[in-house]
C-alpha cells in the first residue's frame, strides 16, 4: 500500500535528488562544454559559460591520433573480458546457487574480498608474468586481467539471481528429461535474462571505464580508449580543451549505452534489495 | 510395466535421520498414497524415488531395474509439483512440450500429443498464453499435461491441490483420479489430507517420522488401523480415544471408536455427558460431547436431530466397531 507523502516533503525530495543529479552531471556536462571552447576559452578564469563555439579540438584530436584503432581495442577488451567472464561465471554461479555447500558462502567471501585488495599491490607481480610471457600490449592479455577482475562481481550478481529461481523449476525440467546442459540453456538462462543483461551492462561499463590496469599494460598496440584520454595529460602540458574533446569521445559510447540500458541497470542493480 | 520397488531405503541429511528404513512396493497401475503428518518424511519418500535426492542406503527399483543411481532424467517418471513448477517464459504448449522436446521426438508427433493432452485437461484455448495468465487450477492442469504427454513409467504428485480453494481441489481430484482410470498408470500421490488419500487412493501409506505405520486399502485402514497413530490419524472427523476405566473395562489401555459409531439417546446409555459445540453441516451434525469421565467425544449425528449446548445426552458405542490398543498403541485383535 503506498504511504501518503505530503506534498511539501514531496517537492523537498525531488529538488533535492534533482541538486544532486545535477551535481554529479556537473563534470561530464563542463567536460562536453569545454570541448567546443578554444583553449583560451577553456582556460579563462572566471570560466566562461558563453564562449565562441568550435570543433576545432575534434579535428585536432582526430589527426593527432588514431580514435578509431583505441575504440576498437576498448570494444575487444571490454566485449571479449565480458564473454569470457559470463562462460565462467554461469556455471559458477549455477553450482553455488543450486548446490551449496558448507563452504559457499567463505568461497563467494573470498572471491569478494580479493576486490578489497588494492591493484597497486600486484602491479609488479602481474607486470613481471605479462612481459615473460610476452602479454604486454596485447589485447588478448588485458582481456584476461579485466575478465579477472570483474569476474568476482560477475559471479555475485549471478549468484544473487539464479537464487531467485525457484528450485522446483528446475527439479521439473530434470524430471522432463533435461540433462544438465538443457537445463542450463533451455531454463536457467532464459529465466535469469534480465539478471544477466543487468551483469553484462555492468560488466560493460567497468571495463569499459577501467584505467589502472589499461594504462599499466599498455603502450600503443592495445591502447584502449582510457590511453587515448590519459595522452592528452602530456609532459608539453595540460591542453583543456583537447583533453575534454578526447574525453568526450572516449566516453560518449558508453554514456549512449548507459541512457538506453538504464531501466535495465537500475532494476538489476537493486535486483532483490526489495522484496 | 510401472512397478516401483523400494528395498530398505534410508535417507540422513546430516545427522537428521529423514528415512530411517522403508520397504515397499508398488504394483504397476496402482494409485498409491503416501499421507501423514507435515515433516513426517513423505515428500522426501517420493524425491527419492524421482531421484531427485539420492537415498543414504538401499535400493530404488523402477520397472524392475535397479534406478538408485540413476539420475532423474534418465527414470522415465514424471513429477507434478506443489507449486506447479511451470516455466514461466515459455507458453501452455512449450510447457507442455518440453519433455517431448527433450526425448527429441519429431514436431508433428509433439504438436499432435500435446494437443489431444490440452484436449483431455480442456487447456485448447490457453495454448498460446503464458503460466501468469492463468487461473491456480488452470496452472495445475498445464503441469497435469506437461506430466502425461511423455507417457511415463509412473506419475509423482507432491501435494499437487494444496495451494487451490476447497471447491477446485474437489474438482481436481476427481479429475486427477479419473485419469487414473484412463491410463491405468502407476501413481504415487503425496497429501498431508487424510480426505484425499481415503477417496483417491488404491493404498494409503501412513507415514509417522519417516516409518511406514501401515500400508493398506482405504477402508482396510479405518476399518483396522494397525496402531492409535493410523486411527487417529484416517478417519474425518477423528477416532475418539478414552483411556482409564472405560478401557479397563474392555481389558485395555485405550479403546477408541470413531464419531460415526456412538449412538445418542436423551435418556439412557453407558456414558453420560454434556452437549457442547455442535457443528452443523446440514445432512450430519458433528456434536462435542464433554464425557463424565473428563473427554471430550465427537459424535455424528443426524443433520436433522435437535439438541442445544447444555443439554445432558447419553452416549453408546457399537460394541463391534470398538477399537481396542494396548500400552504401546498397537491394536490388540479379537
Amino acid at each position: 500500500m503506498a504511504r501518503a507523502i505530503p506534498l511539501r516533503r514531496k517537492i523537498g525530495f525531488t529538488a533535492l535528488a534533482w541538486l544532486i543529479g545535477l551535481l554529479i552531471f556537473f563534470p561530464i556536462f563542463w567536460t562536453i562544454l569545454t570541448s567546443f571552447k578554444s583553449e583560451g576559452d577553456a582556460i579563462a578564469s572566471p570560466p566562461l559559460l558563453f564562449f565562441n563555439f568550435t570543433l576545432e579540438n575534434y579535428a585536432e584530436v582526430q589527426s593527432r591520433s588514431d580514435y578509431l584503432k583505441h575504440f576498437m581495442n576498448s570494444v575487444v577488451i571490454c566485449g571479449g573480458s565480458t564473454i569470457l567472464a559470463l562462460i565462467i561465471a554461469v556455471p559458477a554461479a549455477w553450482s553455488m546457487a543450486f548446490s551449496p555447500t558448507k563452504r559457499t558462502k567463505d568461497i563467494l567471501m573470498w572471491m569478494l574480498s580479493t576486490k578489497m585488495l588494492p591493484p597497486v599491490g600486484v602491479l609488479v607481480p602481474i607486470y613481471l608474468l605479462f612481459r615473460n610471457w610476452g602479454l604486454l600490449d596485447t589485447q588478448f592479455g588485458l582481456t584476461i586481467v579485466l575478465m579477472l577482475i570483474n569476474l568476482p562481481i560477475i559471479v555475485w550478481m549471478l549468484y544473487t539471481y539464479f537464487r531467485e529461481i525457484p528450485a522446483d523449476i528446475l527439479e521439473a525440467c530434470r524430471m522432463d528429461g533435461a540433462v544438465l546442459w538443457k537445463e542450463i540453456v533451455y531454463i536457467l538462462l532464459p529465466m535469469a535474462v534480465p539478471g544477466i543483461a543487468s551483469t553484462l551492462l555492468l560488466n560493460v561499463i567497468l571495463a569499459w571505464n577501467e584505467a589502472f590496469w589499461t594504462l599499466n599494460l599498455t603502450a600503443a598496440k592495445a591502447a584502449p580508449l582510457t590511453a587515448f584520454i590519459a595522452s592528452y595529460s602530456s609532459p608539453e602540458g595540460l591542453f583543456w580543451a583537447k583533453l575534454s574533446a578526447a574525453s568526450t569521445m572516449a566516453i560518449a559510447p558508453i554514456l549512449v549505452l548507459g541512457w538506453f540500458s538504464q531501466r535495465q541497470l537500475v532494476r538489476g542493480l537493486t535486483f532483490g534489495a526489495v522484496k | 510395466m510401472g512397478s516401483i520397488r523400494l528395498e530398505g531405503v534410508q535417507k540422513s541429511f546430516g545427522d537428521v535421520h529423514v528415512i530411517p528404513n522403508v520397504d515397499l512396493d508398488i504394483a504397476d497401475g496402482e494409485f498409491v498414497v503416501f499421507v501423514g503428518p507435515s515433516g513426517c518424511g513423505k515428500s522426501t519418500l517420493l524425491r527419492l524415488i524421482a531421484g531427485l535426492e539420492d537415498v543414504s542406503a538401499g535400493r530404488v527399483i523402477i520397472d524392475g531395474e535397479n534406478a538408485t543411481e540413476t539420475p532423474p532424467a534418465k527414470r522415465r517418471l514424471s513429477m507434478v509439483f506443489q507449486s506447479y513448477a511451470l516455466y514461466p517464459h515459455m507458453s501452455v504448449y512449450n510447457n507442455i512440450a518440453f519433455p517431448l522436446k527433450m526425448s527429441g521426438e519429431e514436431k508433428d508427433a509433439i504438436d499432435q500429443k500435446v494437443q489431444a493432452a490440452a484436449k483431455t485437461l480442456n487447456l485448447t484455448d490457453y495454448l498460446d498464453r503464458k503460466p501468469r495468465q492463468l487461473s491456480g487450477g488452470q496452472r495445475q492442469r498445464v503441469a497435469i499435461g506437461r506430466a502425461i504427454v511423455r507417457q511415463p513409467v509412473a506419475f509423482l504428485f507432491d501435494e499437487p491441490l494444496s495451494n487451490l480453494d476447497a471447491a477446485l481441489r474437489v474438482n481436481m481430484r476427481l479429475e486427477i483420479s479419473e485419469l487414473h482410470h484412463q491410463l491405468k498408470t502407476t501413481m504415487v500421490y503425496v497429501t498431508h489430507d487424510q480426505v484425499e488419500a481415503m477417496t483417491m487412493a488404491d493404498k494409503i501409506v501412513v507415514l509417522q517420522a519417516g516409518n511406514v505405520e501401515q500400508v493398506g486399502s482405504p477402508l482396510e485402514l479405518y476399518h483396522h488401523p494397525r496402531n492409535l497413530f493410523v486411527a487417529g490419524f484416517i478417519g474425518s472427523p477423528k477416532m475418539n480415544f478414552l483411556g482409564g476405566k472405560i478401557a479397563a473395562a474392555h481389558k485395555c489401555h485405550t479403546i477408541g471408536v470413531r464419531p460415526e459409531h456412538v449412538g445418542i439417546d436423551k435418556t439412557k446409555g453407558d456414558w453420560q455427558g454434556t452437549v457442547g459445540v455442535a457443528e452443523h453441516l446440514g445432512a450430519d451434525t458433528f456434536l462435542h460431547v464433554k464425557a463424565e469421565s473428563g473427554e471430550t467425544l465427537t459424535v455424528r449425528v443426524d443433520g436433522e436431530m435437535d439438541v442445544d449446548h447444555g443439554d445432558k445426552v447419553f452416549l453408546t458405542p457399537e460394541p463391534a466397531k470398538i477399537h481396542r490398543f494396548d500400552t504401546n498403541g498397537l491394536t490388540l485383535q479379537g
